[in-house]
């Protein structure tokens, strides 16, 4: 079941990226990144964070999406016009790509041991209640990382009211 | 049902609640509307719909075959997959959102709880995530239409929902906080004890919260006073200006789905659901195991009627906002309020505890 879960809609992930950058219109590029927002927050669930999921849904899809979504249809961005591209970026593009999935997987494999492991719907089994441990370890542990961003974000806040400001 | 599994036996009788339960709600959503249209007449003194059927009350049957039997014009110009996509998004996502609602007390047929389709330990935040995902619908059919007229209406319904939901959000936190928990059914229980006086909204001094949600809620659904998505008088009709026949119908019922989401999220959430409003003093009354599945089923149905008529309520009484008052009455007055209620509640909340 977990399995089947898991095939599915990694599957759907992966589609819905690659018909993000096949597309011409910026608008169904954006909903392509939807579909693979909502995927992996499908497989988030299934691995048993079920706050990250619910926060994928409400912050990416239902938020961050739906600005981008429109801007668009603010902006009236029409289809783009194809090109060949920069020579450059195909000759460095697919070996530092792939370099990168490399150098990632060789750490996460090398490093399992000290990261933690989960196996698809293993916590499903044994359901701890993962919104108290989410919250206990932000506000203790990572209290400081937690509060920083904050204010990076409130930075952002601003800089965005200053900018928007009309001068007087 | 010895030779089934129970894993076989739990698969059936989840179709067999999200058949049932989507067959209601699609017969409240249209028996709502005919609600709405006569208690707007009385108000209005007049009638309301009286013809089809003894007072009125075959009209819903009446309009769906007028809906269905309609032509569908599609307009040359638009967009075909997103405009085909977006009534469903619309549809789907307010149906969706009364998977996670628990409309009556925990009642177990072979192992399975009959008044719930599903014991989401999100379950809050499900309904959330699903009601932030619903605004796809209504973004895409403005844009998808090739009309102005949409697409500025569905701008309008972008925006509006999109400032709303921090409010939203914000005024449920007093609530889970009090419960200490997101699943609804611990929300239900922890108000349960003394009947009405544990409700949030009377025993936990959640007041505030409840008029923060219900105003939000109502900006969320574009229902009037904050209905500017479809003003008439500036926007012909909004965003569904483009759509016919089954198409306008979807978007119409997603309207009143989610009038309804909103009756049982205040109800589960302020209301102490599925419980009596007397508590436990008639429990000895009727004690049998059919009317101890039933009376709670009542009590929720009622609530959520009540809710329901406290919208039209609203449509008939107050006016319609200006787009600048609505953008500052929720992000200058409800958002700072929902932000103080929470502040008060985890104070109060620490004191205690």
């Amino acid at each position: 079941m977990q399995l089947a879960l898991f095939i599915i809609f990694g599957g759907l992930a992966l589609a819905g990226a690659l018909n993000l950058l096949f597309q011409r219109h910026p608008i169904n590029s954006a909903l392509s990144l939807v579909v693979v927002m909502m995927s992996l927050a499908v497989l988030y669930w299934s691995l048993g964070a079920e706050f990250l999921a619910a926060a994928q849904v409400i912050v990416y899809s239902g938020a961050i999406m739906v600005l981008f979504v429109f801007v668009i249809m603010l902006l009236n961005a029409g289809e783009e016009e194809k090109t060949h591209g920069s020579r450059a970026a195909y000759g460095a593009g697919i070996p530092g790509a792939a370099a990168i999935f490399c150098l990632l997987s060789f750490v996460f494999l090398s490093e399992r041991d000290a990261l933690g492991k989960v196996s698809v719907g293993g916590f499903l089994g044994n359901a701890v209640d993962n919104i108290a441990e989410v919250s206990a370890t932000l506000f203790t542990k990572l209290l400081l990382p937690f509060e920083v961003t904050s204010i990076l974000i409130l930075v952002a806040i601003l800089g965005a009211v200053v900018l928007a400001r009309k001068e007087q | 049902m010895s030779h089934l599994t129970n894993f076989e036996v739990f698969l059936l009788l989840s179709v067999l609640k999200v058949a049932v339960v989507l067959v209601i709600t699609l017969m409240c959503v249209a028996y709502t509307v005919l609600l709405e249209r006569k208690l707007l007449g009385r108000m209005q003194n007049r009638w309301g719909p009286s013809r089809v059927g003894p007072f009125g009350l075959l009209q819903p049957m009446v309009d769906g075959a007028k809906l269905f039997l309609k032509e569908d014009l599609m307009p040359l110009a638009v967009e075909r997959p997103l405009f085909l996509l977006a009534p469903m998004i619309a549809l789907g996502c307010a149906l969706i959102s009364v998977s996670v609602v628990p409309f009556g007390a925990v009642t177990r047929v072979s192992g399975v709880d009959i008044f719930e389709v599903a014991n989401v330990n999100i379950g809050l935040l499900v309904i959330l995530g699903i009601t932030s995902i619903g605004v796809y619908g209504i973004a895409l059919s403005g844009w998808s239409s090739n009309n102005k007229y949409s697409l500025l209406g569905s701008l309008r319904s972008t925006a509006q929902v999109i400032s709303y939901e921090l409010a939203l959000g914000l005024s449920l936190v007093g609530v889970v906080l009090r419960a200490q928990s997101l699943n609804l059914r611990t929300i239900v229980d922890s108000q349960s004890a003394h009947g009405m006086l544990s409700w949030n909204i009377f025993g936990g001094f959640q007041f505030v919260a409840f008029f923060i949600y219900m105003m939000a809620a109502y900006a969320e659904t574009n229902r009037a006073p904050f209905d500017l998505p479809e003003a008439e008088t500036e926007l012909v009709a909004g965003y569904h200006l483009e759509y016919s026949s089954m198409k306008f119908a979807m978007f119409f019922m997603a309207e009143y789905a989610n009038m309804i989401t909103v009756g049982c999220v205040a109800t589960l959430l302020f209301f102490g659901g599925a419980t009596s409003m007397f508590g436990h003093v008639f429990d000895g009354f009727l004690n049998t195991r059919f009317f101890n599945a039933v009376f709670p089923v009542l009590w929720f149905v009622v609530k959520v009627f009540g809710f329901l008529a406290l919208y039209i309520w609203v449509r008939a009484t107050l006016p319609r906002f200006r787009y600048d008052q609505l953008m500052s009455f929720g992000w200058k007055f409800l958002l700072p309020l929902a932000m103080a209620n929470i502040i008060v509640t985890s104070f109060v909340l620490a004191m205690r505890g």
